[in-house]
This record gives C-alpha cells, sequence and structure tokens, in this order.
C-alpha cells in the first residue's frame, strides 16, 4: 500500500499516463480545491477593480475592504428558495446547469500547470479541451429552452448562434499555433497540452513569439474568441442585463444559479490555460533563454515567494491605514490575521524543496491569472457589441484573418 | 497503462448507446429526442476511445456534439412543440420500418456468428500516441485526392445553401 502511494513520486510523468489512480484523485481533488478557491477570489476582484475603475469602493461592510463578501454571497444562494417556473420542462430544467458545470471542470483534467503537474496528458489534449467546452453551449441552450419563458429563449439563441460562430475562428488560431509544434527536430506535431509547452522549449520561444507577426495575429484571434466563447463582455449578449433580464439563466435562482455562475468562471480560467499554454510558454518562467545560468534561476525562484510578501504589506499597508475608532478593531485584526497567512504563504515559498517544485504551478498561475485581469480590464472599459456588429466581427474579420495566418504560418514553416 | 474494467465499460456505453437511441425515436417532444441523441453520440464518441482511436472521438465530439447538435437544437427551439405533439404522425411506414430494422439485425447476427472467419483473428496492436498523424497521413497522403474531392462537394453545398437562402444577389 505504501509503496503504491510513493511509488508515483519518483516517476516523471503525469499520474494519469503512470496510472496511478490515487495521486490522480488526489490531484483533482487538488485542482478542485484550487479552481473553488480561484473563482471565489475573482467574484472579489472583479467587483473590486470594477469599482475602482469607476472611481468606486465596491464591496467594504462585510470583513476588511469586503474580503468575506464572496462568502456572504454564496450563504445567501445557498440559502436561497429554489424556484422551479410551472410551465418549466423539469428533467431539461435540472440537467442544463449540471451539464454546464461538468463540461467547465472536466477539460482542467489535461491543463498541465508543470511538466508532472497535470492529472493526465492525452495525445490530443487541444482537441478535448476545445471539444468538452463547446459542449457547454448545450447547456446554456437546454437552460434556455427548459425555462419556457422568452429573455431565457432569447439569450440561448444569441448563445448558441455567437458559440457556433466563433468556435470556427478559435479553431483555426487553435490549428495555426499546433502547426508551429510541428518544426522542432523531430518533425512531428502534437496536439498534447504537456507536448506543446515541451516545442516551445525545444525552439526557445513562446508562440507568441514565432514568425512575428503571424504568432501575436493568432494569439490576438483566439484572445477575442475566447471572451465571446465565454459569454463575458464586450460580447455577453446571451446575459445583456439591460435587454434580456439575465439572459439564459432569468428564471434560476438559488444554488442552481450559482452552478452557472461558477461553470462561468472555470470556463474562464479554462480557455485562458488554453492560450497560456498554446501561446504564452504554458508553465515556463520568462526569459528562460536570454536570462539563463544559475544566478537568473535563483533571482526567477524567489518571484513567486517575493510576490506572496508583497501581498502581506499591501495587506498591512491596509492595516495602517485603518480607521483608528473601536467599531473597526475586528476588521482591524482580521485583515492583519489575513496578511500574516499571506506572509507566512511567502515565507514557505522560500524554502528551496517547496521552491523548487511550486515554480511551474506558479508561473503558470500568473499568467492565468493576467488573463483573467484582462477579462476584468474588457468589462471594464469597452461597450456591448450590438448583435450584426458581431457576426459580421465573427465572420468576416476573424474568420477570414484565421484563415490567412493558418496559409502563412504554413509557408513560413516550410521555407523558414 | 493497462486499459481497467474494459468489458465493463464496453457493455455500459453500448447500452446507453442503444437506450438513447431507442428514447431519440421514442419521445414525441423533438427538444428530448435530441438531448437523446447528443447522448448517444458522446457515448459512441467513448467507444471510439475504446477503440484506441481518441481523433476520431475528439472530432466526433467537436463536431456532431457540439457543432452540429447545437444547430440541431437551435432549429428545434424555434418550432412551436405544443402543436407539434399533438399533429399525427403522417408517414404510416412501420411494416416497412420493422422489416428492415429485422433484416439489419439479421446481418449484425450473421456477421457476429461468421465474425471468425470474416476476420482475421488479430489484436489491435496500434498505440495510443500516434493515432493523429496516422490518420493525417492517410488523408493527406494516400487518400488526398479523394480528401480534397470532399472538401470540394461541401464547398458546393455551402454555396448551394447560401443561394437558396438569399433572396437577392
Amino acid at each position: 500500500m505504501l509503496d503504491y502511494v510513493t511509488s508515483y513520486l519518483h516517476s516523471d510523468t503525469t499520474p494519469g499516463q503512470a496510472g496511478n489512480l490515487l495521486w490522480a484523485l488526489i490531484y483533482i481533488m487538488l485542482i478542485f480545491l484550487g479552481l473553488s478557491v480561484a473563482v471565489i477570489a475573482m467574484n472579489w476582484l472583479e467587483r473590486k477593480i470594477l469599482a475602482h475603475m469607476q472611481v468606486r469602493l465596491g464591496p467594504m461592510r462585510v470583513g476588511p475592504h469586503g474580503l468575506l463578501q464572496p462568502i456572504a454571497d454564496a450563504l445567501k444562494l445557498l440559502i436561497k428558495e429554489d424556484i422551479m417556473p410551472a410551465e418549466a420542462d423539469p428533467w431539461v430544467f435540472w440537467m442544463a446547469p449540471i451539464l454546464v458545470v461538468i463540461t467547465a471542470f472536466t477539460v482542467f483534467i489535461v491543463v498541465p500547470f508543470g511538466p508532472t503537474h497535470a492529472v493526465t496528458d492525452m495525445n490530443i489534449g487541444v482537441l478535448f479541451m476545445l471539444g468538452v467546452s463547446s459542449l457547454s453551449v448545450l447547456g446554456i441552450v437546454m437552460a434556455g429552452w427548459a425555462s419556457n419563458s422568452h429573455y431565457p429563449l432569447m439569450g440561448a439563441l444569441r448563445s448558441s448562434a455567437q458559440m457556433v460562430s466563433y468556435e470556427i475562428a478559435m479553431g483555426l488560431a487553435v490549428v495555426s499555433a499546433v502547426l508551429m509544434t510541428s518544426l522542432n527536430q523531430t518533425g512531428t506535431g502534437t496536439l498534447s497540452m504537456i507536448g506543446i509547452v515541451q516545442a516551445q522549449q525545444a525552439q526557445h520561444v513562446w508562440f507568441v513569439f514565432k514568425f512575428f507577426p503571424l504568432g501575436l495575429i493568432a494569439f490576438g484571434i483566439f484572445a477575442i474568441a475566447m471572451v465571446a466563447e465565454t459569454n463575458r463582455a464586450p460580447f455577453d449578449l446571451p446575459e445583456a442585463e439591460s435587454e434580456l433580464t439575465a439572459g439564459f439563466h432569468t428564471e434560476y435562482s438559488g444554488f442552481r444559479w450559482s452552478l452557472f455562475f461558477l461553470a462561468e468562471y472555470s470556463a474562464m480560467i479554462a480557455v485562458s490555460s488554453i492560450a497560456v499554454t498554446l501561446w504564452l510558454g504554458g508553465w515556463m518562467r520568462p526569459f528562460p533563454t536570454w536570462l539563463s545560468g544559475e544566478t537568473w534561476d535563483l533571482v526567477f525562484s524567489l518571484i513567486p515567494g517575493l510576490s506572496f510578501l508583497l501581498l502581506a504589506a499591501i495587506a498591512f499597508l491596509g492595516v495602517i491605514r485603518m480607521p483608528k475608532h473601536p467599531y473597526f478593531r475586528v476588521q482591524t485584526i482580521g485583515l492583519a490575521g489575513f496578511g500574516a497567512v499571506l506572509g507566512l504563504i511567502g515565507l514557505i515559498l522560500f524554502v528551496p524543496p517547496v521552491r523548487d517544485r511550486i515554480q511551474d504551478i506558479f508561473w503558470f498561475s500568473a499568467k492565468v491569472a493576467f488573463s483573467m485581469y484582462m477579462y476584468i480590464w474588457y468589462r471594464g472599459t469597452f461597450p456591448r457589441y450590438r448583435f450584426d456588429q458581431l457576426m459580421r466581427v465573427g465572420w468576416k474579420v476573424l474568420l477570414p484573418l484565421g484563415i490567412g495566418v493558418l496559409i502563412l504560418t504554413a509557408v513560413a514553416g516550410v521555407w523558414l | 497503462m493497462q486499459p481497467i474494467a474494459t468489458t465493463f465499460f464496453f457493455y455500459f456505453l453500448s447500452a446507453l448507446t442503444v437506450l438513447s437511441g431507442v428514447l431519440v425515436i421514442t419521445r414525441k417532444n423533438p427538444v428530448h429526442s435530441a438531448l437523446a441523441l447528443i447522448v448517444a453520440l458522446l457515448a459512441q464518441a467513448a467507444l471510439y476511445l475504446m477503440l484506441y482511436a481518441p481523433f476520431v472521438a475528439g472530432v466526433q465530439i467537436i463536431l456532431y456534439a457540439g457543432g452540429i447538435m447545437v444547430l440541431f437544437l437551435f432549429v428545434i427551439m424555434l418550432v412551436n412543440i405544443e402543436q407539434s405533439q399533438r399533429e399525427e404522425q403522417f408517414n404510416k411506414q412501420w411494416i416497412i420500418g420493422l422489416a428492415s430494422a429485422i433484416a439489419l439485425g439479421a446481418l449484425f447476427v450473421f456477421v457476429f456468428a461468421k465474425s471468425k472467419s470474416l476476420f482475421p483473428d488479430r489484436g489491435i496492436s496500434m498505440p495510443e500516441g500516434s493515432n493523429t498523424q496516422q490518420v493525417a497521413v492517410l488523408l493527406y497522403g494516400n487518400y488526398m485526392f479523394a480528401f480534397e474531392i470532399a472538401s470540394l462537394l461541401l464547398l458546393v453545398a455551402i454555396i448551394g445553401a447560401v443561394v437558396m437562402a438569399k433572396k437577392r444577389i
């Protein structure tokens, strides 16, 4: 038994490939936990960042700087009454949120957080991610139809039209990145997520900068299409508040609504991790060849700990700036405790064995976090597209551009 | 890695495919039929995975379950379902249907009984890793001409659809 547990520790593959069921389950649990924490953090960050962009304060009441607001919201959603419309189709209404959540979480089994830090590595990794995340539109369509109400149905119709059209541009961008993997020494390309990052490692270049500007354009197409795929502003027509109340989830409440919320955010993280894997070098640290050598390795390995210490410092700055009124005492102590926890995590990340193992996961998460910040930034700055504009961008701009980039990448790959 | 519980998964997925296939033709509500069809297609994709054909499975999920069925649902949602449910089925061809189903079943049973002599007794030895590459080599190497002709046919179909849909060109 103990042998079975420890046997994986010395292997250099993912638990799925090593065939170790126990470690695969542990990885799944860890990813599920990390995702849940990430969704909670995103909920708070999105409201705070949007508020600061609009010169507001955002949530300030529950906990210091509103830090406990997501937990309060989750509790509120769990104890709310779960309403089902009288004329709704019960089976489909019941299945839709479950389907959306399952698809949003399933894709994470191939996301490579490091060379061995993935649940498994599939031969068809990218294809699997695109396919399973394209199933989520079925859940949205089912939700909109089963509600038996006008606004959800219109939201679902918009959503299916939008997703089907942007999937094509997205696929073309992905294919041009996959083409780039075939230019390494062995000459065969790969669809596996780990293989794609290893190809970037072997070619000493992130695919954004490969065949400049072809990689950059493909990445741009994907970055636009992924916002449309996840129904986020400025492409949030399926749930446009000002036109359709809440779009496809108008009739959902309580726990089922929170499932849609969870699925939306984890789908955002999923497509961001596709983008990071395909173009931004996956788990590699910045400048792996330009700033190479022992010293630079050491400097970059200190960054995870330092960034947590920076967060702790910001928390303590907040403690100092708290009003010195007895009314705020509990909040001040809470914020100081939060800062202390962050600082402790930062100090643990300086311990050499931890430091070496956490590297890939940190850089991957940092790149995904940057992409998530871009999502919030888009939402804060762009007005919503009109539906005909949306279709025009998808079919008349992104699709021809994608085909052009694909052909030029193939030509460049053959000649260069 | 050795496959686990292959027999169980094969029978489970086959039963799922057959059951949802039956649901597709027995449900009166077209949306329920379409959803059952999606389940059948996904179970089929899993069966492809068990045959060491991951690429075919992935394409099955993306194209059929994720693309075509979404368009199916898109159209069905626009139909007034209460009315279509009350309508009597107008093509009464169940005798022919039954006959062809029995014929097909008999063919399957025949092939299954004769399988030892029809197919060479050879286990599948294809490694999982090379399936995508082999499909690509076949499509873009050996059968390049047929593949391109098929894509040309699809292009003609697209142009035809545009011509029929557009009133003024």
